[in-house]
């Protein structure tokens, strides 16, 4: 039973992340057809933002020292203005692109962000202790959670509970909605296109400092690749899903994150070295099933 | 003058999909414009609603310059379309897709009033208003589109195809309920549709477009009198 519970928590801390960076990305992809590579080096960026510039090998602790109920708000707004930023500065000027060039353009973004932290910190990874006594283990039934896992599974059911709300009750939200299925049609009734494109950004870019915090806590190091992975996972969700689901993204990275603890827990001990080979080869099989993704959209057929 | 659309040519790549068309409409007017496929109906209405953007010629709407406003700036004008296709918002109920259309005035009571109207005009959407809007037939999903341009408190309402799909009956009601509009709200009508049928049985004055370019014009009961339709909408040269 503990065991279960264990495993249980794992999955659902892993599929929390996954889901809310698959969320974070498939946000942008509803309103503009871009796949916004950039979204793993937003996250990298987050966690760096707590340091002071330096290319010393011991982190010089600057904003993250800073109180819990400032730190959250003040890294939010970090990664929030970076990505209402980079969408300012280059994603508009490309709205009509073909989605490649745009595609492309979120490498080319990515890079530059990777290379000034790179810059200004160096690429050495470098121990961060933020909220260290998070990680200290609860009791939960008899089984032994980090109080993290706990913390990031009810925070991401917290976010999510959230973002449904603002999307089902608000005007703003339905606009957003209509949006991300038919841009075109949502601004011929008056929807303006500008002010839900900066809002897609923004909120994709504070999903992305949410997992910087997650991260940063869960590992205590501050690398300049670390966004990298979950960016891959979470663009993996988003296809799986549907791409344009915005729930599709959300459950699929649960899916992703619950198969991947299995499969470390169940596969003989030789195997567990190419556990992400097992993994990617489940989502193969999703795609052959569902190439259009496990939620698709119903209107996404009609669109070319 | 309520639309005045002056020699505006519209290009897809090297394919010129509209040449050298003008078009004038004054308020409370209801005008067809037909043609067969590919005439450049649709790039007409896509034109007026600033989604596509002529290489040359000048829209005004109530005397005031829309080229270059884009599609958001040209509905707050009080100019309303209904694309071909329909375009409901499936993933959205019904509710939400008519209280789309009012979003651009953030004015709760005149929503609310605004969307009465509709239900009463509808009353089938107001059964099923939390459903979404994907699961509606073709023939409500066209209700839902004109009650969706409705909420925007519309002069003008573009609308294309409304027949395209739709079963007689349907169509019938779907065009007694737009005369309804015209005459018990004044509303001006742009009316699309690729046969002459229905502008004939509507009346009121028709243009006709082939390949890009005005063919006819008149008013569409006179002009079924003849052969001046069929040989203007099929190319037939005259003998």
């Amino acid at each position: 039973m503990t065991a279960v519970l264990q495993i249980l928590f794992d999955a659902l801390s892993v599929g929390s992340i996954y889901a809310l960076g698959a969320l974070g990305i498939a946000l942008i992809f509803g309103v503009m057809r871009l796949v916004n590579f950039a979204h793993g080096d937003y996250i990298a960026f987050c966690v760096f933002a707590m340091l002071w510039p330096s290319l010393d090998v011991v982190a010089i602790v600057f904003i993250g020292n800073l109180p819990w109920f400032l730190l959250i708000p003040v890294i939010l707004g970090i990664g929030a203005g970076l990505s209402i930023i980079s969408e300012i500065l280059v994603f508009r000027r490309l709205r009509d692109a073909n989605p490649a060039t745009m595609m492309i353009t979120s490498f080319a973004l990515g890079f530059v962000i990777h290379n000034v932290l790179l810059m200004f910190y160096s690429s050495r990874p470098k121990a961060i202790n933020l909220w260290s006594n998070l990680s200290l283990p609860v009791e939960i039934m008899g089984a032994r959670i980090p109080l993290l896992q706990v913390i990031t599974i009810v925070m991401t059911i917290v976010i999510l509970l959230a973002l449904v709300t603002f999307l089902r009750r608000t005007q703003f939200g339905v606009e957003m909605r209509a949006a991300a299925e038919d841009f075109t049609m949502a601004r011929m009734l008056g929807v303006k296109a500008n002010r839900v494109i900066m809002a897609a950004f923004g909120v994709s870019g504070a999903l992305a400092s949410c997992i910087a915090l997650i991260l940063a806590t869960q590992t205590g190091v501050a690398d300049i690749n670390m966004g990298l992975p979950v960016m891959l996972v979470a663009f993996v969700a988003t296809v799986i899903g549907g791409l344009g689901s915005l729930h599709g993204a959300v459950i699929a990275g649960f899916l992703i994150g619950g198969v991947s603890v299995l499969l470390q827990v169940f596969l003989p001990l030789e195997a567990r070295p190419f556990r992400d080979a097992f993994v990617y080869s489940a989502v193969i099989a999703s795609l052959l099933w569902r190439p259009q993704g496990l939620f698709a959209p119903k209107s996404s057929k009609e669109r070319v | 003058m309520l639309l005045s659309v002056e020699n505006i040519t519209v290009r897809y790549g090297r394919l010129t999909a509209l040449r050298n068309f003008s078009l004038t409409m004054e308020q409370g007017e209801t005008l067809f414009v037909t043609g067969p496929n590919g005439a450049g109906k649709s790039t007409l209405l896509k034109s007026i609603a600033g989604v596509v953007a002529p290489v040359t010629g000048t829209i005004h709407f109530h005397e005031q310059d829309v080229g270059g406003q884009p599609p958001e700036g040209i509905a707050r004008l009080g100019l309303s379309m209904v694309p071909e296709g329909r375009h409901v918002f499936g993933s959205l109920t019904i509710e939400e897709n008519l209280i789309l259309g009012a979003g651009m005035r953030r004015d709760k009571a005149r929503m609310a009033e605004n969307l009465a109207s509709v239900y009463d005009l509808f009353p089938v959407l107001s059964e099923r208003k939390d459903s979404h809007a994907g699961v509606l037939s073709g023939g409500q999903q066209q209700m839902l589109v004109i009650g969706r341009a409705l909420m925007t408190e519309p002069q003008l309402i573009a609308i294309d195809e409304p027949s395209l799909g739709l079963a007689p009956k349907i169509i019938d009601q779907v065009y007694d309920t737009l005369t309804r509009l015209r005459d018990e709200r004044g509303l001006s009508l742009l009316i699309v549709e690729q046969s002459t049928t229905r502008a004939v049985m509507a009346g009121g004055r028709m243009v006709m477009l082939r390949s890009g370019e005005l063919v006819l014009e008149g008013d569409a009961r006179e002009l079924s009198k003849g052969d001046a339709l069929n040989a203007a909408y099929f190319g037939f040269e005259e003998h």
